[in-house]
């Protein structure tokens, strides 16, 4: 599903280079609920990134779903993106002053799917949020907010879900609200889940561990 | 994407900002109901002058004696010869010398105070022949015109135009009564009907007279005076014909050979509207060029604040790329929405400069005044439209691709 070798990724700030990534060797295979961890300034963002291939490396191949995806143009990456990854981030990243259904129907717009309220809908329902569709993110609580980011990152039926920090906004009881509903996508669906978080009971939900430190991977263990 | 998503987003989009949106229209409304309006009042004098130089006879061609020669060949300006006579008048009148003239009649113009009882005008009086209704296209609304025997006689009567009437006799009956012109007694014997046309020199002020009586009473030491020949051809097709024919006769009944040299010079009624059309665009030319100026102004106002919001959107646009909206996608969401503002914009600002030029005629300053009715056409309508869409099209692609631009991590760290 998804392989890294020998990813590097260097930023150039001024004339200082700034190397954010020193040789990422993983391979996730489908149905695998990975967290990546690691302290702030290890690396992982910039992995979530490219793995979300909102960014492209500075050496080393990416294979996505048997593509090389290091080679792909800003467009034919706008299409992966809409196409096999679903996005869930730590500020929820609603559109503003658009309703939840709406919302959801963004990625199928620009993917220029048809019967694409159904599929919205059917989504939404799938996250518990039938009741609170036509409801704009303001009107909606963190973790509903939450849900139905997580609706819309399914509703492509992408082949990975990239969760960057989910929980990092939200109360303690609505975290292990998300999170379970993520492991269930996992386990009921076989969607293949990309955890970022640097929480280790928010990691516990995941069966595999890849910790990151200064760029390089420190330690990759799978849950009993 | 379709463009029905496209028009929906933008929609959302300008909704969010309902107060900036309209402002930014506003802009872009009164540029065009500038446009609207001046243009229309540029057309409305075309319209005005073209109907006046219409009311004056669509066929009529006109002879004026060139400009007198004094002592070493000086000018003494235009129309001071003395070198057309009736000898002339009844040369053009032969059927068999200028077949496409209808009728050609000598004119002598004198002006003079005109009394009636306590009332006072100043018109000019023209003396003429009894084919001046003919060739000048006027018809009689009361009494009647002067005959043969007026002009043979030197009768004393005149005929009057309708301004003339109504600053004189008010709600009086003129016929009968007795005018002085330059305090001699005539009697009134006809009215024309209104020719209607307003502004300069309008075609209802007029005093007509026998010309041998104006000569006789009226132009004193000038004597027997010809100021301009009037003919009218047969049709508007044959007034070059015409103006050809007269030119022969009178080329050779005063004796030059050579046209450069002639001694008379020619007009017609379409050089006359010829001229003054060119002058009327060219005016609907400056006003529209002045009115586009504001138009620029809201589009750099439509730029302004597209890029305003760009940078507010930021991380919405980071949130769309994140989630697969292309290049293209973003491109043309934030173009349709500058075009959008624009369009809608200039829509309004057509129906309220449509309405403007509606209703001005209603307003009592300007129905008093000889202002030139508003002509809105319908070519400026559709130029004010497409030139305000476009105005958002180029004022926005700037804005719109440099969101298009903007590199979706980047944009998503944007706070």
């Amino acid at each position: 599903m998804i392989t890294l070798e020998r990813i590097t990724k260097t930023y150039r700030m001024g004339k200082l280079e700034v190397p954010a990534l020193q040789g990422i060797d993983l391979h996730i295979s489908e149905g695998e609920f990975v967290a990546i961890m690691g302290a702030s300034g290890s690396g992982k963002s910039t992995l979530m990134n490219i793995i979300g291939c909102l960014d492209v490396p500075t050496s080393g191949r990416y294979l996505l779903d048997g593509t090389d995806v290091a080679k792909l143009n800003d467009d034919q990456l706008a299409r992966i993106r809409n196409r096999k990854i679903g996005f869930v981030f730590q500020s929820f990243n609603l559109i503003p002053r658009t309703s939840a259904l709406h919302n959801v129907e963004m990625p199928l717009i620009y993917a220029g799917a048809g019967s694409r309220t159904e599929r919205a809908t059917a989504a939404l329902g799938a996250v518990g949020l039938a009741d609170r569709m036509h409801h704009q993110p303001t009107e909606l609580s963190g973790g509903q907010q939450q849900r139905a980011a997580i609706a819309r990152a399914l509703v492509t039926d992408p082949a990975i879900l990239l969760a960057d920090e989910p929980t990092g906004n939200l109360d303690s009881a609505s975290s292990v609200e998300i999170m379970r509903l993520l492991a269930t996508l996992n386990s009921e669906q076989g969607r293949t889940v990309v955890l970022i978080t640097h929480e280790q009971d928010i990691a516990r939900f995941a069966r595999r561990t890849v910790e990151l430190r200064d760029g390089r991977i420190v330690r990759d263990e799978k849950a009993a | 994407m379709n463009l029905f998503e496209a028009l929906r987003m933008a929609a959302n989009g300008l909704l969010a900002n309902r107060l900036r949106s309209s402002l930014t229209m506003l802009g872009i409304l009164i540029g065009v109901t500038a446009v609207i309006l001046l243009v229309a009042v540029g057309n409305g004098a075309s319209v005005q002058i073209n109907a006046h130089i219409q009311s004056l006879g669509a066929n009529v061609i006109y002879v004026y004696p060139s400009n007198a020669k004094g002592a070493g060949g000086v000018s003494q300006g235009f129309g001071t010869g003395q070198s057309l006579t009736q000898a002339d008048v009844d040369a053009i009148n032969t059927q068999q010398q200028a077949p496409d003239v209808v009728a050609a009649i000598p004119v002598a113009q004198t002006g003079g105070q005109i009394t009636y009882g306590n009332q006072n005008y100043f018109a000019q009086t023209t003396g003429t022949t009894t084919a001046f209704p003919q060739v000048r296209d006027y018809q009689l609304a009361e009494g009647s015109f002067f005959t043969d025997d007026d002009v043979n006689s030197r009768h004393r009567v005149v005929v009057l135009g309708q301004t003339v009437v109504e600053n004189l006799f008010g709600s009086t009956d003129p016929i009968g009564q007795t005018i002085k012109i330059s305090r001699q007694s005539f009697r009134v014997v006809g009215v024309f009907a209104a020719k209607g046309g307003t502004g300069f020199g309008s075609q209802d002020n007029v005093v007509v007279a026998p010309i041998t009586t104006v000569w006789a009473y009226l132009t004193g030491a000038r004597g027997r005076v010809i100021s301009q020949i009037v003919a009218s051809a047969t049709s508007a097709a044959t007034v070059t014909q015409a103006e050809t024919e007269i030119t022969t006769i009178l080329l050779d009944r005063h004796g030059i050979s050579d046209p450069a040299q002639a001694d008379f010079q020619l007009q017609s009624q379409q050089d006359i509207l010829n001229q003054a059309t060119s002058i009327a665009t060219a005016l609907t030319l400056v006003l529209g060029a002045i009115a586009g100026i504001s138009l620029v102004v809201g589009g750099i106002g439509i730029m302004n604040i597209m890029l305003v919001t760009v940078t507010e959107r930021t991380r919405e646009i980071g949130i769309r790329k994140a989630i697969g909206a292309r290049r293209r996608d973003i491109l043309v969401q934030f173009l349709i929405e500058a075009m959008v503002l624009s369009g809608l914009g200039g829509a309004l600002g057509i129906a309220v400069g449509a309405l403007l030029a509606r209703e001005a005629p209603n307003i009592p300053a300007i129905a008093s005044s000889s202002f030139p009715t508003p002509v809105v056409s319908p070519s400026s309508v559709l130029l004010a439209f497409f030139v305000s869409v476009a105005i958002g099209l180029f004022f926005g692609i700037y804005p719109a691709n440099r969101a298009a631009r903007l590199h979706p991590i980047e944009a998503l760290r944007y706070a």
